[in-house]
């Protein structure tokens, strides 16, 4: 006869069994790979590390192949709400000491379930990867499962944040759940991310490569800009999520978290004038200049390993969060090619969604020329940044620093294309194309012709410099707004910012628009 | 198709499929890890300055070269403490993406 008490002492029992997963052994072996479990990993995440769990006890419902009878404890997956920073967020972590925290039918149902928690309740959705895939027993109802994951990422996109963190296997299929999301987190050495494996390369093509140099962190954060942050541990995986949602509205009707004060921080700097050479072909690091103007220590760079020639990240300017994209001259001399083109695309888009300013800073020589890059695409994907800095309706905000020339210069957030306010600093040259070029272009009877072609040409190289490689043409014809001295840069942008934060640009009614993909 | 495109065959997870296979796909290069030793040029451009002589020892960081690219000049920084083996570039020499420039020990 059953009482009360053991009916409380019964629950207690199965909750004790069920965080314990696969059980005391699987978790010591996690734990040997200097990997966290799912439990500890929500642990940490939440503040305190209290986290409500949710579908605590769901089973697997499948008696194919052996599986009559077994216990999965969760189905593989902890679904779990708390708040991070004291904002609500929803998690689904993978549980790889239950079946190798592979997807079955009910592990994808709660996974799904968690996503439509954050749709109705607009909070950032985070997926913990840990899996070894799909669960071959249950056959086509995984591989269902993996459907309507990938339909409800989809369905969150652009509506609440999703960021994805890798901190084990994560192969096939499986690997475009979170190419669907907006931030791609991994844990170097523990996670893998690809669609086919080694094995399956050796195979198909006689490829030799092993799994780290191929799915690991960095050849992912590299090679394909999969990944946008790497990160040491699991710990340190969760601490750069953290990070990240600190700049993120919790979903697309919300701004971003503000930490400004009433009163504008404003400061000249004259450090500022002095960061540009004075030869335009010497190169310089651009993040020197983004660090003196925005917020102290309030920079977070979005894969800095990927497009190295084209930075993006986020900032503070007086505790408004702004996402920046600017050319890196140091690398590859600024010049966008397709890699950069998709990484600056892909941000903009991100920050319009969510309600994120845009501040550009321009010093770019072009696009890259090159068989490679014509044959890869460059008119395709270039165009993806005129597409996005078109369509974009938050404040959109530019400092031309140095060059700025042609197609490059409008694809930067050109006044054309639709810039609130664009700035140019005196070093800036705003024209069609570099001076040699449009010299051998304009003047090739005169250069024929002369008695000394060299000397002609250097003469009418310097004309132009003087004359058209200067903010001065552009101003005149109210494609920059003003001419500032570099000092004036954090000046200039906070006022432009704060005359902007009620900016209302509605567009035609439509479906979605065409980007090129 | 055309003869000239014979039927291949590819293996997919332990299964082999006749298909045509493009040229694109044929003589695309396999995979092969980079050599550190062999500093190659990024970008396309034209070799300025070489400040490193054959057998000259080099201390990661060290400037080897400047190769000037999209009206950039580009420094070419020793990766790693090393000896230079060959030079394979001249002052004012056009060089392509990925072309040899400097050999290390």
């Amino acid at each position: 006869m059953s009482k009360i008490k053991d009916k409380i002492n019964l629950l207690n029992q199965k909750a004790r069994a069920s965080n314990l997963g696969g059980g005391q052994d699987r978790i010591d072996a996690q734990h040997k790979q200097g990997k966290m479990t799912a439990r500890e990993r929500l642990h940490f995440l939440f503040d305190n590390g209290f986290f409500d769990e949710i579908f605590k006890f769901v089973q697997h419902s499948n008696n194919a192949f052996g599986m009559d009878g077994k216990l999965l404890p969760g189905d593989g997956v902890v679904t779990a709400l708390g708040a991070v920073n004291g904002r609500l967020v929803h998690v689904s972590s993978q549980d790889f000491t239950v079946m190798g925290g592979s997807v079955g039918r009910m592990h994808a149902w709660k996974i799904c379930e968690m996503m439509d928690m954050s749709l109705k309740n607009g909070t950032p959705y985070i997926a913990i990867n840990d899996s070894g895939g799909a669960r071959i027993q249950e056959g086509i109802h995984s591989l269902r499962g993996y459907g309507r994951i990938f339909y409800y990422n989809t369905m969150l996109s652009g509506v609440v944040p999703q960021i994805s963190i890798i901190a084990g296997p994560c192969a096939g299929g499986a690997a475009y759940s979170p190419a669907l999301m907006d931030f791609i987190i991994m844990v170097e050495k523990t996670g893998q991310l690809f669609i086919a494996g080694p094995k399956v390369i050796k195979e198909a093509t006689g490829e030799n490569i092993t799994a780290e140099e191929l799915g690991g962190a960095m050849a992912q954060a590299t090679f394909s800009g999969n990944v946008h942050f790497i990160a040491r541990d699991d710990a340190e995986a969760i601490e750069i999520t953290q990070k990240l949602l600190s700049y993120l509205p919790s979903n697309n009707l919300e701004e971003p978290p503000y930490l400004g004060s009433e009163q504008l921080d404003i400061v000249v700097d004259e450090a500022l004038n002095f960061t540009v050479p004075d030869d335009p072909r010497d190169p310089y690091d651009m993040m020197d200049i983004l660090v003196r103007v925005f917020d102290p220590d309030s920079i977070m760079e979005v894969q800095n390993h990927f497009a190295k020639n084209m930075l993006v990240c986020f900032a503070r300017l007086n505790g408004r969060v702004v996402g920046v994209v600017a050319n890196q001259p140091m690398v590859k001399s600024g010049a966008i090619d397709i890699d950069a083109s998709d990484k600056a695309s892909r941000f903009i888009r991100f920050c319009n969604a969510f309600n994120i300013p845009l501040i550009t800073f321009v010093d770019v020589p072009g696009f890259m020329p090159g068989v490679e890059q014509e044959f890869g695409g460059i008119i395709r994907h270039g165009a993806k940044m005129l597409f996005s800095f078109s369509a974009s309706t938050v404040p959109k905000i530019t400092i031309i620093v140095r060059k700025a020339y042609g197609g490059a210069y409008l694809a930067m957030s050109a006044k054309s294309l639709g810039a609130d306010r664009v700035a140019a600093w005196p070093s800036a040259e705003v024209a069609v194309m570099g001076a040699e070029g449009a010299v051998s272009i304009l003047f090739r009877r005169e250069l024929q012709e002369a008695e000394d072609p060299k000397q002609k040409r250097r003469e009418l190289v310097k004309e132009y410099q003087e004359n058209f490689a200067t903010p001065y043409p552009a101003a005149a014809e109210g494609l920059v707004d003003s001419v500032i001295e570099p000092k004036m840069t954090r000046h200039y942008l906070s006022i432009a910012l704060e005359s902007l934060k009620n900016k209302r640009a509605p567009r035609p009614q439509k479906k979605h628009g065409l980007i090129p993909l | 198709m055309n003869q000239n495109n014979p039927i291949n065959t590819l293996n997919i997870d332990d299964t082999a499929y006749e298909t045509f296979l493009t040229k694109k796909f044929k003589s695309r290069k396999p995979y092969s890890p980079s050599n550190p030793n062999q500093v190659v040029a990024f970008i396309p451009g034209v070799i300025r300055e070489i400040f490193v002589k054959k057998g000259q020892d080099v201390k990661k960081g060290d400037v080897l070269l400047t190769l000037e690219a999209m009206k950039m000049k580009n420094s070419i920084k020793a990766p790693f403490n090393s000896k230079v083996k060959s030079i394979e570039v001249e002052v004012g020499k056009m060089v392509m993406k990925n072309q040899l420039l400097i050999e290390l020990d």
